[in-house]
């Protein structure tokens, strides 16, 4: 925790601390603390290998750390079970877009609500009215985050005929559908060229300025990066090399070092 | 599907009205023709399409499974005994209405598939088919226990009273027996629809697609891949009592595992995941083997067999490739008109 964050007090509203993940041997991260602030855009970098996948693993708890605590809103995530990480108000995407492929758009972000709807399997099959109700409103909801997502064209056909930039923004509507606290984005700008990575990050600030909602953001881009990024976090071998605005950040040499290797070497 | 992809949002619109009206009539005319039949055909013709009934009954209930939450059960033929023997024992030795034992039925399949489904969580893809194989091997073996022969009459079976038309109808007991199952099966049909168009349907249908993202999005992967085996085993049981009532006679031998392989064949011949597929599935598994029976009494296996690759061959997707192709040729002639 650096001294400046102190000054700005208010709790931070994720917290990451100390935290190692070991797989065998090999020691994936290795005692990671940062701070996330309740309407920041955090950037986590680092080169292929860094730790970075692994910890957002860690945040949607498919990982369990060997070490440390992540804290929400000052209370550990690691006790609850994966199914109620979304209860909890944290949302992902995934690095290579892992959508329902036979749902369409509209069903794809039905799914995302399914932490923030309560209707069980009898009341389903049976249509009765609280079931119908619960219906009625998540369809407004879904078709209002389609329009929100520009996607109401294509909402009722299968995502996986839709090209990939499409399929990017359907999983973030299904992530908002849930109608998260923290959005993890894993890697966003992946496959996409250069205009749609500039759209891109208008969208994802658009999201934070307009919904309230806190982004960590795992990224190689580091143009996107350095762009919308309120705070960045780099890591290296499992271990935080820096962290801070994404200019002290962007020349710190130790960052330089380990994206493009020291003179020595 | 592909010349609904392609075009722009008003078009799209118009196109899926269109859809939605093809398929609101095909329905119509289906459900009228299931009304109707009955009324024209022979008593044995009746009680043929009472069976068709319900094994369209076992099958939407295996597409449910199988097509709604990706899981493959060979050990339908299971659950469908069960269903069979509960109804039978409670009629036969507690005298209860046959009304009351497909509640009954589904119930105590509800349960046996939910047990069952715990243990298969640990299992996916061709493992999980081999479990339920092994599900449906056994069956038979249990029902013929000694200690259970005083409720199951053991090898010899149990022999179903035949129930009569209610409200003193003026119509044969065959065919109060096929509008029974006929408003069965739609209850179902009715209720399986609901249910893939629901929440639970969809947890479902997003573990069958990709269980890592269901899970980070909140579905709770064990707790609704057991509630389909539940599920689908409750409606299978519904099918075995009705198969029971029907048939009026349960013994253990009737439900090996080539009920289970027909079942599944069934499933794909209609359209993995299309629930109105179980009809022409059932069709199917029920009909064919008599026309084969009527081309050559001795080679009637062999004749199946080579039906069922042409079927394979030429509509690989089953029904649904044939309906879907019907849908394109009746918007074209909408179209043109």
């Amino acid at each position: 925790m650096t001294p400046s964050q102190d000054m700005q007090g208010s709790e931070p509203l994720l917290s990451v601390r100390g935290v190692c993940v070991t797989f065998g041997g090999i020691v994936a991260l290795n005692g990671v603390s940062f701070d996330l602030r309740r309407g920041h855009i955090l950037g986590l970098i680092g080169p292929n290998g860094a730790g970075k996948t692994t910890l957002f693993n860690c945040l949607s708890r498919l990982y369990q750390p060997s070490q440390g605590d992540i804290l929400l809103e000052g209370k550990s995530i690691l006790k609850q079970p994966p199914h109620r990480i979304p209860d909890i108000g944290i949302g992902r995407t995934f690095q290579n877009v892992a959508l329902f492929h036979n749902l369409s758009v509209l069903d794809n972000i039905r799914v995302g609500a399914h932490s923030r709807t309560t209707s069980d399997a009898m009341s389903d099959m049976l249509k009765l009215p609280w079931a119908r109700r619960e219906e009625r409103a998540l369809d407004k909801r879904a078709r209002d985050i389609a329009d929100y997502l520009d996607l109401l064209e294509v909402a009722e056909r299968p995502v996986a005929g839709l090209p990939f930039g499409t399929q990017k923004r359907v999983e973030l509507g299904r992530a908002l559908a849930a109608e998260p606290k923290i959005l993890l984005l894993d890697e966003p700008a992946g496959g996409l060229n250069h205009e749609e990575v500039h759209a891109l990050g208008d969208l994802i600030r658009k999201i934070r300025d307009q919904r309230g909602i806190t982004v960590l953001l795992v990224e190689h881009h580091m143009g996107l990066v350095m762009s919308i990024a309120d705070h960045v976090v780099a890591l290296n071998f499992g271990k935080k090399l820096a962290e801070g605005p994404p200019a002290a950040v962007q020349s710190d040499p130790d960052v330089i070092k380990a994206y493009l290797g020291s003179k020595d070497a | 599907m592909s010349t609904i992809q392609e075009t722009v949002a008003p078009a799209a619109a118009a196109r899926v009205t269109i859809r939605r009206s093809v398929s609101t009539i095909a329905q119509i005319v289906v459900l009228l023709l299931l009304l109707a039949t009955p009324l024209f055909v022979k008593n044995f013709v009746i009680f043929q399409l009472t069976m068709w009934l319900v094994y369209a009954i076992a099958i939407m209930a295996l597409n449910l499974l199988t097509g709604g939450s990706g899981q493959f059960s060979l050990g339908q033929s299971a659950f469908y005994a069960l269903g069979a023997y509960t109804s039978a024992i409670l009629m036969e030795h507690a005298d209860v209405n046959y009304v009351l034992t497909l509640p009954a039925s589904a119930l105590v399949c509800f349960v046996a598939g939910v047990l069952f489904g715990l243990p298969a969580l640990r299992l996916s893809g061709v493992y999980l088919a081999l479990a339920t194989f092994a599900l449906a091997t056994a069956m038979p073996q249990l029902l013929k226990l000694g200690v259970f022969e005083s409720w199951t009459g053991g090898v010899q079976g149990l022999v179903v009273t035949k129930p009569d038309a209610p409200f003193h109808l003026p119509i044969s007991q065959d065919m109060w027996l096929y509008y029974f199952t006929l408003l069965v099966t739609l209850l179902i049909y009715a209720a399986s629809v609901n249910l893939l168009n629901s929440r639970t349907g969809r947890a479902m249908m997003a573990i069958r697609d990709n269980e890592i993202a269901a899970s980070a999005l909140g579905v709770n992967l064990p707790l609704y891949k057991t509630l389909a085996f539940g599920i689908s085993a409750a409606f299978t049981g519904i099918a075995g009592a009705l198969g029971a009532i029907v048939v009026q006679f349960v013994a253990p031998d009737g439900y090996t595992i080539q009920l289970a392989i027909a079942i599944f064949l069934g499933m794909v011949v209609g359209g993995v995941g299309w629930l109105p597929g179980s009809l022409a599935g059932s069709a199917f598994i029920v009909f064919v083997p008599n026309v084969a029976e009527n081309i050559s009494k001795g080679l009637s296996g062999a004749v199946f067999g080579a039906l069922l690759i042409v079927v394979i061959f030429v509509v690989p997707h089953g029904a649904r490739q044939v309906a879907l192709y019907g849908e394109a040729l009746a918007k074209k002639f909408l179209k043109n008109n």
